[in-house]
């Protein structure tokens, strides 16, 4: 028999206080993507069989290149969320659970990273 | 301590439950956001990559898309890009405590059907 009392077992292993944040942030960044993804299907549509030229200029005018920006923070962050709950709600191994929930978080910034520094090349010419 | 095993409501999909619009339309929400995530995310990375690498690295983005497997892919991430979006604003009217109904939901269910198409037939029709 354990002398952890149930209380102290309820505040190690329940409610971590972030429920209303991840809840409210997921929402958040859907509302934002309904325009940024409108936005998406914009370029999609206006650069659908471009060269290489047309597409490079597109990414590099300022206005379009910080709309990528912002599409693709937004786009990786509510991805890392929604995953997250994914794996909360249908993986019950602990161990396998903690190694998908930080690939989860180090892809999405990886995905950050990546985007914002190529749109980066491409707006400011380097 | 032992805990009680206390009775669990059974897993949604399963012989429990009679397959529903609403239920299989939220699952399909979460299957079509991890596509989108595993597959839809990381080829807007590599579109990206591409154009900011130069044409020679377009041109193998532009072959690949144009390969059936990469028509494949596009189909399919357009297709849950629309569907989840469409669903999402859904979803988000209900959060609000609006059109909870089960008449409502079945209505705004075929909406958002009727829109996955509309919305992915005109988007594929352009970039096929």
């Amino acid at each position: 028999m354990s002398m952890v009392n149930p209380l102290a077992k309820a505040r190690g292993l329940g409610s971590a206080k972030s429920g209303v944040h991840h809840w409210y942030a997921q929402r958040a960044s859907a509302l934002l993507l309904i325009v940024l993804i409108g936005w998406l299907i914009y370029a999609m549509i206006t650069l659908a069989g471009a060269d290489h030229g047309t597409a490079s200029s597109f990414i590099a005018q300022p206005t379009n290149a910080a709309f990528l920006i912002l599409l693709i923070v937004a786009l990786f962050y509510h991805a890392m969320l929604g995953l997250q709950v994914v794996i909360e709600d249908y993986v019950h191994n602990q161990v396998l659970e903690v190694i998908l929930y930080f690939l989860t978080r180090a892809g999405g910034y990886l995905g950050m990273a990546l985007g914002i520094i190529h749109v980066l090349k491409l707006a400011l010419g380097a | 301590m032992k805990t009680k095993q206390r009775p669990l409501s059974p897993f949604m999909i399963g012989p429990y439950y009679k397959p529903q619009m609403t239920s299989l339309m939220s699952i399909t929400h979460r299957a079509s956001g991890v596509f989108l995530s595993i597959i839809g995310a990381p080829l807007l990375l590599w579109w990206l990559i591409a154009v900011a690498s130069g044409p020679q690295a377009y041109a193998v983005l532009t072959g690949f898309l144009g390969s059936l497997i990469g028509q494949l892919l596009l189909i399919a991430t357009i297709v849950c890009l629309s569907f989840h979006l469409i669903n999402g604003v859904r979803h988000l009217v209900w959060d609000t405590g609006r059109a909870l109904d089960i008449k409502t939901a079945y209505t705004a269910g075929w909406l958002v059907l009727i829109g996955t198409v509309l919305l992915s037939a005109i988007v594929l029709g352009v970039l096929l």
